[in-house]
């Protein structure tokens, strides 16, 4: 035991001469929540639109007026022509234009029905789409407001309830993906590199004729930076709740300790990567490039992991992120207690011993 | 000129020496470019449905029935109580909650009136607001029907309408992919072209080999090229096989012309690669230098205008964005992969990337001094 604790000893030293990694790596959570946690939305709002009014009469007029109070979107142009549309795509800014024909007026008064086009600019189907349906919605609106509604017997109607997020903030979607997101790629990237670089500037050699067992030296390794992960789950969970209003609603403990434990595995996914790879350089690219993107995309914070193909779902099963994921949201925001996210911990926690396992074993005693 | 060729012989030996490096940098990228693409998909589909009747009516088993075969929901289950049917969300069985009260085909019928109630999982904002709004249009058109069964419209309907008919131009059958990949591949050509740059001069430092190279007669500006080609070059390379793929798994090829692509390519790589210059002028390990590319990096791509729309930032991050090439690269990508813009459409892109990379270049060479 005395032995170990030298050697952690020994592993905080390197750590914490090096000022500036020590301040990136307590620094760049902070940066990241808050970054994207005010920045990172699914919703369409603020787009640039045009019209193409080929009337120029008082409907539409009004029409363009109500367009242009619409949070969604502001009227930035005025089209002269139909020729006009691609031109105005094609640079980028205008992703809908609403097409007014000539008559609007007067078919709207004399035939009781008018037609109006939109035409979205779908290279980016979601923009597009969701414009679409807000262009209509206004539209559908305007329609209301010019008939005279009267009241129609046999009246469905519905009473609508938000759960969990009433205000519908992007933030709470968010802000458990970053968490796992950020918790994830900085504790692998922070250990991955630590066996390796021993190995490449050949201290390790110096290290194995120790009389220390392999895995006490591996477990020595991810102590210090099990306690600098802490402090990040602190202030990550400080600023959620502080900076981004994002309540903790379940347990705070049970949080924490899930936050750990996912900490955990994702440090022993690190020491894996370690002492698997020969170099420094390799190391740290496998855990960028190998694990951003999929962490991203596959721990279903950007994407609902029920619209992808099957094997994909099947993959999603081996991203940690994923399981960390539906463990924050459940007990962040849906407020559950560890009832509700044994299932998850459990797997969590077979991965953490799975991850260790591996990378004790792959950890070879004699150097080429 | 001779001594820059030397240069670049020693570093192109160096990067091949390391079978697995080179395997890393272009099989994992590639194999990212084949896989993700398939897990973008928004679409608000398969919304998973909990029904709680107490009414157990012909009306409320139609309804429910008109809700089903729409085919955006799907019936989870019913629940005998709201209590159950928010246990269903709470495992994240259920997304919506449809609830019909005791007596509506009654209520509806005698008083003209009836209220139907739905819950909805609102932790996902954009989810909760189409999936209300589907079943609300399902339930609307549910009640047209009721009415047409009671009351007998006169044949020429006074109601005013507006008929909105509505396009999708550059992508009309709204294929996700298309708008993904050529974004995708914009990361995984700045992924490598700046964490290769970033470690590769840190390690030369790290290891102690940079003092040879700075006794030795060969000025800044060669070491500093002789570290840019190569890395350049590889860049190219990956996008060219990520370009292939794109076509042969996904069918993409650009409406626009590659030239433009790769005019911008090559002066957008100039720039990522001068910020793995600079990063690596200012970092004295590679783990330093790796830490603060990861950092740059994540947050060039995540408000890169990949996943969340560019315009739909706050004010101060969209400011960002102006400053972000990976920003002007995705959009520019998509452009004209998707839309076919030329180069005159993206001349303003292609200078700001241009001056971007003349700022970090200049700034690492002056940072870069050859005395340790």
């Amino acid at each position: 035991m005395k032995q170990f604790i030298s050697f952690v000893k020994k592993e905080f030293y390197h750590i914490f001469r090096d000022r500036r990694t020590i301040l990136i790596l307590l620094g760049m959570p902070i940066v990241q929540i808050l970054l994207f946690g005010f920045a990172l939305t699914n919703e369409v709002k603020n787009a640039q639109i045009a019209i193409l009014d080929n009337a120029q009469d008082d409907a539409s007029a009004a029409l363009r007026t109500q367009l242009d109070a619409s949070r969604y979107f502001t009227v930035a142009r005025e089209l002269h022509s139909y020729t006009e549309i691609e031109q105005a795509f094609r640079e980028g800014k205008i992703k809908l234009v609403v097409v007014l024909p000539h008559r609007f007026n007067q078919d709207l008064q004399h035939l009781n029905s008018a037609q109006v086009q939109l035409i979205a600019d779908a290279s980016d189907p979601n923009v597009g789409t969701t414009l679409t349906n807000y262009a209509s919605a206004v539209i559908l609106d305007y329609q209301d407001r010019i008939t005279n509604q009267r009241k129609l017997p046999y009246t469905i109607n519905t009473e609508l309830r938000y759960l969990y997020n009433p205000q519908l903030k992007g933030a709470y979607s968010f802000v458990p993906g970053v968490m796992a997101m950020v918790l994830m790629l900085v504790c692998t990237m922070m250990t991955a590199i630590t066996i390796v670089r021993e190995k490449e500037t050949g201290t390790m050699e110096v290290m194995l004729v120790s009389p220390v067992r392999p895995l006490k030296i591996i477990l020595a390794k991810a102590v210090p930076y099990l306690l600098l992960s802490s402090v990040n789950i602190a202030s990550i969970l400080l600023l959620s709740t502080l900076a981004l209003d994002v309540p903790i609603q379940g347990n705070i403990f049970l949080l924490i300790g899930e936050s750990l434990l996912f900490t955990i595995t994702s440090l022993a996914l690190g020491l894996l990567i370690s002492s698997a790879t020969a170099s420094q350089q390799t190391a740290m690219f496998i855990s960028l490039t190998g694990l951003f993107l999929p962490t991203v995309m596959l721990s279903g914070f950007m994407f609902p992991i029920e619209n992808m193909p099957l094997p994909l779902r099947l993959i999603s099963n081996l991203v940690p992120a994923k399981w960390f994921y539906i463990i924050a949201q459940s007990v962040m925001i849906k407020g559950l207690g560890i009832t509700a996210v044994w299932k998850e911990t459990l797997v969590l926690l077979g991965m953490t011993l799975l991850l260790l396992t591996l990378a004790i074993r792959s950890f070879k005693i004699r150097l080429a | 000129m001779r001594t820059l060729k030397f240069l670049l012989q020693k570093e192109f030996r160096q990067i091949f020496r390391d079978p697995a490096i080179i395997r890393i940098i272009f099989v994992m990228p590639l194999i990212q470019l084949i896989i993700l693409p398939l897990a973008a998909d928004y679409e608000v589909k398969n919304i998973k449905l909990s029904v709680v009747d107490h009414d157990h009516s012909t009306y409320s088993r139609q309804l429910v029935e008109k809700v089903t075969s729409s085919g955006y929901f799907t019936l989870n289950d019913y629940s005998p109580s709201f209590d159950k049917a928010l246990g269903e969300v709470e495992q994240n069985h259920a997304d919506l909650i449809l609830e019909i009260p005791a007596d509506f085909e009654g209520m509806l019928v005698r008083a003209d009136e009836s209220t139907l109630f739905i819950a909805v999982n609102a932790i996902n904002g954009v989810k909760a607001n189409l999936g209300a709004a589907y079943l609300r249009s399902i339930i609307q058109d549910y009640n047209s029907e009721v009415r047409l069964k009671w009351i007998q419209f006169p044949r020429f309907n006074p109601e005013l309408s507006i008929a909105i008919t509505s396009a999708n131009w550059f992508n009309p059958h709204l294929n996700y992919r298309f708008f993904m990949v050529p974004g995708i591949l914009v990361i995984l050509v700045t992924m490598v072209g700046a964490f290769l740059t970033s470690l590769n001069i840190v390690k030369e430092k790290e290891i102690g080999t940079i003092e040879q190279i700075n006794v030795t007669p060969i000025r800044k500006y060669h070491f500093i090229l002789g570290k840019l080609i190569p890395f350049w070059v590889l860049g190219l390379l990956v996008l060219s096989l990520g370009l292939l793929i794109a076509w042969l798994i996904y069918g993409i090829t650009p409406v626009g012309s590659l030239l433009v692509i790769y005019v911008f390519a090559a002066v957008y790589l100039l720039a990522v690669l001068g910020l793995g210059l600079l990063v690596s002028t200012y970092t004295s390990s590679q783990q330093q230098a790796m830490l603060i590319s990861f950092f740059m990096m994540m947050i060039f791509i995540l408000l890169g205008g990949l996943y969340t729309s560019i315009d739909s930032m706050p004010a101060w991050a969209q400011a960002f964005t102006k400053l972000n090439p990976v920003a002007y690269f995705i959009e520019v990508m998509r452009m004209v992969v998707l839309k076919g813009s030329g180069i005159a459409d993206i001349r303003n892109h292609l200078s700001v990337v241009l001056g971007i990379a003349v700022v970090l270049n200049s700034w690492a060479v002056f940072n870069y001094k050859k005395r340790a």
